[in-house]
Order: C-alpha cells, then structure tokens, then sequence
C-alpha cells in the first residue's frame, strides 16, 4: 500500500493511536511518566464518553463526574463490603452506571440546552453528596482504599502495567466510539445535532438516541472511574465532585467537540500541563486559566479541528 | 413556632445571598447566550478588594467604591479581550472561555491578595433583630433589599432606556440589531460590566455573612447559577425567587430532615421542578419555528 | 482532513510528553506536596512559606553535614490524586531522600504507598489519628491527632461537670475525622453526646442546627469539629441566637483570624492549642517559650502575616528531620529514619516530641494547653 493511500484509509486514526500507545514507552526515562500517561489514557477514555454526548449529540453534561464516581467506587464497596471480585465489580459498576444513566436520563433529557446543563449538575453534585456522606459504605471525605485487581492469581499493580491497561483499553473505546459515530446512530446523532425537528420529521426517534448515547458515555465514564480507582488504590469523593466534571468538560472542548481524537489530546493538554506548570509554582493556576483561555480564542474548535483545519488549509 | 420561623429566616438570609448573585447571570445571558462560569469570581472580587483597600487605610464606602469599578473594568476587559474575539465560535467554546477565565481569576487572586478568610463589617450592626421569637440579623434584609432594589434597576433599564432596548434587540437577533444600527459589540460590553458590578455589590454586601476568600466564587456561581436556572434564566424576578427557593429548601432541610442531605434535596427539588417546567419557573418558553 | 485530524493529534501529543525534569545537582533533595491552593489552603500555604524560610536559614547556616538542603516543594490542592501523581514524581524524577508534608489527611494515605515502596522517610502534617495508627515503618507525624483534640476537651468538660454535650461538625475530611474520633473516646471519658448536626464547610447559615440543638433537651455544652471559616460562622451564629452554653472549638480554628471574624461572638470560646498560640504568655520557664517566640518573630517578619499553628507543625517536621540527618551523619534513607524514630526531647512548636518504635508522632496530652478567648485573645488555663 502507498503512503498516500495509507494516509487517507480509515485505518489511519486507529493505527495512529496504537502506534502512539506502542511507541510511547521508549520516550519514558521514569515511572512517573508511566503514571502520567495512565492517567492521560483513562481520562480519555471518559472522555471520550462524553465527547459522544457532547461533540456529536450535542447535549451538554455538568455532572459526568458522578458515572466516575460510580465506577470508582464500586470497585471499592464490592471487595470491601461484600467480597466480590474486582472484575466483577468493575463490570457491575459499568451496568449500574448504565441503568442510572438510564433512570435519569429519561426525565432530564427532555431539557435543552442550559436547563440540561443544569439538571445534569444537579446529578453530579448529587451523586457527590451521597459519597460523602454515607461513610458507613464509603469511607466519608476521606474515601476508602481500594483492593488490587487480581485475575487468576495475577496482580495488576504499578503504573507501568496499568499503562498498558489503559492505552489498550483506550485503543478499543476509541474503535469502538468511532465505529458507533460511522454506522446509523451515530449519523441519526450528527442529524440531531444538526436540527432535532428536522431529525424527526425524518423519522428519528430521538428521545430514544438521545438516551442510548447518554447510557454508552456513562458507562465509559464508569470504566474510566474504575481504572482510577483501582489504580491509585484510593477512592474519594472528590473523584464525582463538581470540578471534576468541568475537568472532563474542558478536555471535550479543548481537544475538539466531536473530535474522537481530541479527547485524547484534550486529556493530554489538562492531565500533562499541570504537572509541567509546577515550576511556577504561585502563578500555576493563573496561568493555566489563562492557557485555557488563550486556546479557546484562537483555536475555538478545538485542538485538533482547528489545527487540522488550518494544516489543510495551508497545504493548498 | 418560633423554631420555623427561624428555619425561614435563615433560608431568607441564604436565599438572598443565591439571588443577588443569579442576578449576575441574567444580564449577560440575555445579551448574549452566554453562561459567565466566572460571575461567581466578581463576586469574590467585589468583597475581597473592599478587604484590602479598606486594609491600606482607605474609608469603607470609598474602598467598596474602588471595588465595584475595579470589578466593573474586569467584567468589561473578560468581554472585550476574552470573549468578543471568540465570535464566531460555539456558545460552549464561549462558555468555556468563562470557565478559563474564572480559574484565571482565582489563580491571580490568590497572590494578590491572600488565602485567609475575611469579613467586613454589617451595615448596620450585628446585633440581631428579635421577631416572634426568632433571630435575624440586619444585613440579611440588606441582602434581601439590594435584591430587590437591582431587579427594579434591571426593569426599568430594560423598559425605560434606549439602552435597554438595545440589549433586548441583541438578544433577540444579533444580526438584525446590528442592521438597525445598534452596536451591539458595545451593548455586550455594556452588559458584563453590569454584571460585573452587580457581582461585585453583591460581594459586598454579602461578605459580613459569608465570609469572603480567594475562592468564594466557586460555590456561590454553582448556587447562583442553578437558582438563575431554576428561576428561568433571562428573568431578573425569576433569579430571585429561585435563589430563595433554594435558600429555603436547604435551610428547612436542615431543620426538619438532615443537616448532611440538606444540600441534596435542594438540587433534587431544582430537578424535579426543570422536569416537570422544562423552561424554569418564570423562563420565557422559545417556541422553535420551523 | 481526517488524516490531518491523526498527524497533527499524535504531533500535539509527542509535543507535551516532552516533559522538563528538574537539573540534577549535589544537594540533599527534600521533597514536600503540601495544599498550597484549594480549600486547605489554610494550612499549605503557612506551611510552604515556614518550609522555604528554614530551608534558607539553615543553607545559610551551612546546610546539613557540609550539604545545602534543596527544598522540593509540590501544590496538590487538597487532592488525593494529584498528591499521589507528585508523590511518585518526587521520588522517581526528583530523587528526594525524604518527604515533609501532606497537609491533608486525604493527600497523606494517597502518598503513603508510595513513600513506603520508595523506602524514604515520610513526616506527615495532618491531622488524624489513622496516619500513625497502626504504625508504618517509614511514616511519621507532627500535628496532635484529632483524638487528643477530643480528649483534652472531654477533660476539660469533666472538670466542669459537663457531661451532655452536642456536637456540631463539618463534612468536610477534618471535621469528620475529628467527630468520629470523639464519638469514639466519649464513653471512655464519661460525656454522653446527646445529638449531633452538620454543616457543609462552606455554608454561610448554621442557625437551622444550632436552633436544633438549642431546643434539645439536657445539652450542656457544644463541640464544633471543624476548620475553616465555619467555625468562625457557627460562633457568629451561636451568639445571634443567644444560646449561652460553653462552646467548644477544635485545634483546627487555632488562629488570631478566628478571633476577628468570630468577632465578639468569640468571648468564653474555649479550644486545645499548641503552646504556639500563647507564645508570650508562656511562663519564662516553659521549656517551648524560646522555641516558639523565636519562631513566631521570624515567620511574621518574614511573611507579614500571623503566625499559624499549621505553619509550626511544618517547622517541626523539618527540624525533626534535620537533626535526624546530623545524628544519623548522613542521607541514607534508612539511617535517618531510624534517627527519626529515635527523637527524644526535641522541643517544638507542637509540644516536646519523644519518639519510638510504637509511637511515630511522640505528642503526649500536655502538648495540648486549653485556651479560653477573653477580651479578644488568648488567655491560658490554668492547669492545663
């Protein structure tokens, strides 16, 4: 196959992204870059979750947060209170984030715009306040630890391991939301975007859509929160908190609403730029808000559309 | 009896505190669509600066005079050099810009002035006003009476000037205001320096009860946001009666059901009211033509 | 464009994994992830500022064993998270040779793993008891515990023949700590706690749960676990509602700022507190009075703020630590924890700290002094 067919072929995107979680290690000199791009990979992951929501459906979401507490946190109460493997727990986290996904979003999602924003806040907030506040369960504000994923005897500890856990399991959501976005849900989502009347005077049944996208980002968001959790080894309630979500919010829009890809840059640029701000240690939050800001005027799109769309543009 | 009334007054006291700064988020979404995520930051600015000029020696009514200007020329500089040259984007990119520049804002905050806890002194005294038995202290109706005061304010800017009027076209249909004439690039300027200002009055006012810090803005925006929503966003009257709905709900909570939950069942009840009146409670209901 | 979308991503992101380390130099490397921003500001940012001042003096001095200190020092915001990201940074980048901080509770159990992995000695300078208990090899701690707090008002409530009390907290990580640890020494001191409310820690009206507490039956004094501005709220609130029994607060308001923004609402507040907070009115004798006037001098001289309690429990952490590297003639990691763990004697500004295998913060009952706020100030209790 030419380079040039090679680079135009669909496959690009995904041999990209795996060639990026191959390759990576051998820039890494220490584990701390392990465990920052672990991190990098599983907020991407949630990411781009809602990146679904937001970028392609359009539906905004102040409280993604809570699905991540979810996941965390089942990993943690399961083994802890009743025993249950963390596998399972994972897995079961992922459905319960999906049947809650599900409860909630059926009511809310009727609201648009700021008044979904709204509500979605609200279930964040309370999904952080329950966390908080039944300590018998959760450990309260100082959370709870959370037992090492053993499968068959093997441990999954350190930050190199759960590098590659998360790159790889990056790698597949990223197919798999790519492939969702390609096939007639994802188009019926780009067309609700686009115009919800006009989408169903077309047919669409688009409470119906709206909801499946809602339960697939949360239950990428569960994942995610597990990963973490297990991790770290350490959950707290901060993990659902409300800065938190605005956290996955910025990464959706600075790496490019509706850009798979920009999910992962969005969680590169919010995961990686803190850690490289230290050194200026008073003025580190100053500049970052000013960072942020800086990236939204020139490059409104996003990272990577927008940079994508002016290297197109200079090629000509 | 006296034990619920102690209940309301204290909702009343938070309440308002959830209303005046609602306010802040209604002026400039009806210019422009835009949630200003850092609204809760020209609150924080509105208190804190009166602290510290009035910490260098200057009078009190002068040092909160200094704030509101202070405050007014940063809503102004977020709108002209932050936002405005965002145009064209997504309202979301815009609303992001506003999440930046409150990070932004707090970061630069927390050198210029400190990271400690400060008060300022009531209007009138902190002793407090005994009523059938309950206690509520003066500067909750201050509070409450500098509300009401900028939503009469708001009105009668709206129906009584030319100046309103333009924001009310520019809020409607950007294009078409401009093709009347209006500048409307001045108009949204105009509309973030007020809110700003009015953030900023609120800081002050409110400071004797909640104490003010680098990073107060950050649960009052998150209060003050969702009682504007729950209001019905775009309506003065309505901010206020939804931050003191809000007000209300955490303060009965906390007496009658648990101190722990009672901010639960605050949003809870803002969920259950969006469901059932999708637009807010006083929201104006935009009828989609096709 | 969708081949673009891919070259210019994986270009962004080869661009940021390019991260600067800090140079290598042959200085001691003293790592510190303390809460200079975010809600626990409070007490990160007093104990930065007292970490960077000692750092120079004793550079100044000459160092430690003919070596200049380098202070390492990481923002972690209150989150467990971060703290454990710049955890694992300070050890595998930074190569520090021991670790003083951990201003929360919270940012403390995150990084313990990793110290403990790492093998460096870790001083704590939070609060609760958990930290230290059951003991780790390589983990210390500065601060009281949370429990002494509760024991030492508890005596005091004794000796005023108080046994019914209420207890309002925050919800936050220390006033939870703080009241669970009450809850738990209350029967063993004799006090029945009678009921309990909440407060979130930056809510500006507590008047529902103190109206709830005034109405109940039999209470005979109040203990506000908490730290922050809601204590200075729930005092402010306890006076608009005139309830006059005694009030206690936690080691956690342990400030001249409390007095200030409690304002005349603080008169008869009584709290635990370091010798600190009393430092001129210590008797001459008192074997801390030099330690802590000393210290007071330099860090408000230097910071033009007020001293502050936290602030001290970091000047501890790194004189412990120090003197450990004297004796110990050296920065082996195990060497000077051993040293650690054998501090006798040492006078700080927490109390006078005696180490040992099984007690890894060396604090008894008498580190604690009560105080009772007359006249807005400090004044000491006799006797305690």
């Amino acid at each position: 196959m030419s380079v040039r067919a090679l680079l135009q072929s669909r496959w690009l995107p995904a041999l990209a992204v795996t060639a990026i979680v191959v390759l990576l290690p051998l820039l890494f000199p220490s584990m701390y870059y392990y465990r920052v791009a672990a991190l990098v990979f599983i907020f991407a992951l949630a990411v781009v979750g809602l990146n679904l929501l937001m970028g392609f459906a359009g539906q905004v979401s102040l409280g993604h947060a809570g699905f991540l507490g979810i996941g965390a946190y089942a990993v943690a109460i399961g083994p802890v209170h009743f025993g249950l493997p963390s596998w399972l727990c994972l897995l079961a986290g992922a459905a319960i984030s999906g049947a809650v996904a599900f409860m909630v979003g059926r009511p809310i999602l009727r609201l648009k715009g700021h008044y979904l924003a709204v509500a979605t806040l609200g279930f964040g907030l309370l999904v952080a306040i329950v966390l908080t506040n039944e300590a018998g369960w959760t450990g309260g504000p100082d959370g709870m630890n959370v037992p090492t994923l053993a499968l068959f005897g093997w441990r999954a500890r350190g930050s190199s391991t759960w590098y590659w856990i998360a790159g790889l399991t990056f790698v597949v959501g990223f197919l798999l939301a790519r492939n969702l976005m390609e096939s007639p849900t994802g188009r019926a989502l780009q067309a609700i975007h686009d115009s919800e009347i006009a989408a169903c005077v077309l047919g669409i049944n688009v409470a119906s859509k709206k909801l499946t996208i809602f339960i697939i980002s949360a239950v990428y968001a569960s994942v995610a929160g597990s990963y973490l959790a297990l991790f770290n080894g350490l959950v707290t309630p901060d993990v659902a908190g409300f800065l938190r979500s605005i956290e996955l919010v910025a990464m959706v829009v600075l790496g490019g609403m509706g850009s798979i890809f920009g999910s992962l840059v969005g969680a590169v640029v919010l995961v990686v730029l803190p850690q490289g701000l230290t050194i200026f240690h008073e003025y580190e939050q100053a500049l970052l808000g000013l960072i942020v800001m800086v990236f939204m005027i020139f490059l409104r799109r996003g990272i990577v559309p927008s940079l994508a769309a002016s290297f197109a543009g200079w090629r000509k | 009896m006296a034990e619920l009334l102690q209940f309301v007054f204290s909702g009343l006291t938070v309440g308002a505190i959830y209303a005046l700064v609602a306010l802040g988020f209604t002026l400039i979404y009806n210019a422009s669509d835009i949630i200003n995520f850092a609204q809760g930051e020209f609150v924080m600015l509105g208190g804190m600066t009166t602290v510290f000029v009035a910490l260098a020696g200057v009078p009190l009514p002068l040092a909160a005079l200094i704030a509101v200007i202070v405050t007014t020329a940063v809503g102004f500089a977020l709108h002209r050099f932050a936002i405005d040259p965002a145009r064209g984007a997504s309202p979301v990119a815009g609303i992001m810009i506003t999440i930046g520049a409150s990070v932004f804002l707090r970061g630069l905050a927390q050198i210029v002035f400190d990271k400690r806890f400060h008060s300022l002194p009531p209007l009138f005294g902190s002793d407090p006003i005994q009523i059938g038995g309950a206690a509520i202290l003066p500067q909750s109706f201050v509070v409450l009476g500098g509300a009401a005061i900028i939503v009469v304010l708001l009105r009668l800017l709206v129906d009584r000037t030319m100046l309103g009027k333009a924001v009310i076209a520019t809020a409607a249909n950007r294009l078409a205001a401009r093709l009347i004439g209006v500048n409307t690039r001045h108009i949204v300027d105009f509309s973030f320096a007020v809110s700003a200002a009015i953030g900023a009055i609120a800081g002050i006012l409110v400071t004797p009860i909640t104490l003010t810090s680098y990073d107060v803005g950050t649960l009052l925006a998150l209060k003050g946001f969702a009682a504007a929503m729950l209001g019905g966003i775009g309506s003065a009257p309505g901010a206020v009666i939804g931050g003191l709905l809000i007000g209300m709900t955490e303060a009965l909570s906390a007496g009658y059901l648990s101190s722990n939950y009672k901010d639960a069942v605050a949003f809870l009840i803002i969920l259950v009211v969006l469901v059932a009146m999708p637009h807010g409670l006083l929201g104006r209901v935009k009828v989609e033509r096709v | 464009m969708r081949a673009w979308q891919s070259i210019t991503a994986s270009a962004v992101f080869a661009l940021c994994a390019l991260l600067s380390t800090s140079p290598v130099s042959a200085q001691i490397k003293i790592g510190a992830v303390l809460s200079v921003t975010g809600p626990a500001s409070f007490l990160g940012d007093p104990e930065k500022k007292t970490l960077e001042i000692y750092v120079d003096e004793i550079n100044a001095k000459g160092g430690v064993n003919g070596q200049k200190l380098q202070l390492i020092v990481y923002d972690d915001a209150a989150n467990a998270d971060t703290a454990r990201t710049f955890a694992t940074r300070l050890v595998e980048e930074d190569k520090v040779v021991a670790v003083v901080g951990g201003s929360t509770t919270g940012a403390t159990l995150a990084m313990i793993p990793v110290f403990e992995e790492a093998q460096i000695p870790f001083i704590s300078l939070a609060g609760a008891v958990q930290i230290i208990e059951p003991v780790r090899k390589w983990v210390f701690k500065t601060p009281h515990t949370d429990r002494m707090a509760c024991e030492k008002i508890f005596a005091d409530l004794k000796s005023r023949n108080l046994t019914t009390i209420a207890l309002i907290s925050g919800t936050d990580a220390f006033g939870k700590s703080m009241r669970d640890q009450c809850v738990a020494v209350a029967s063993k001191a004799g006090i029945t706690i009678a009921t309990e409310e909440t407060y979130g820690p930056r809510d500006s009206d507590m008047t529902p749960q103190l109206t709830n507490i005034k109405n109940k039956a039999g209470v005979q004094a109040v203990v506000n676990p908490g730290f922050g501005q809601g204590p200075a709220i729930v005092t402010r609130n306890y006076k608009q509602l005139a309830i006059t029994l005694p009030l206690y607060q936690s080691h956690g308001v342990a400030s001249k700022q409390f007095i200030e923004l409690a304002g005349p609402a603080a008169e008869g507040v009584r709290l635990p507190a370091a010798a600190i907070l009393i430092a001129d009115k210590l008797p001459a004798n008192d074997p801390q009075k030099p330690v802590v006037v000393n210290y007071t001098k330099t860090y408000q001289d230097r910071t033009k703020q007020a001293v502050s309690t936290f602030g001290g429990h970091a000047y501890d952490g790194l004189m412990i630590l120090v003197q450990a590297m004297e004796r110990a003639k050296s920065t082996d990691a195990a060497k000077v924890r051993d040293e650690i763990e054998k501090t006798k004697g040492f006078v700080g500004t927490g109390g006078i700290v005696n180490m040992s295998p099984t007690d890894h913060m060396g604090l008894d009952l008498s580190a604690f002094h009560m105080l009772e706020i007359t006249n807005g100030d400090w004044t000491l209790i006799p006797g305690t």
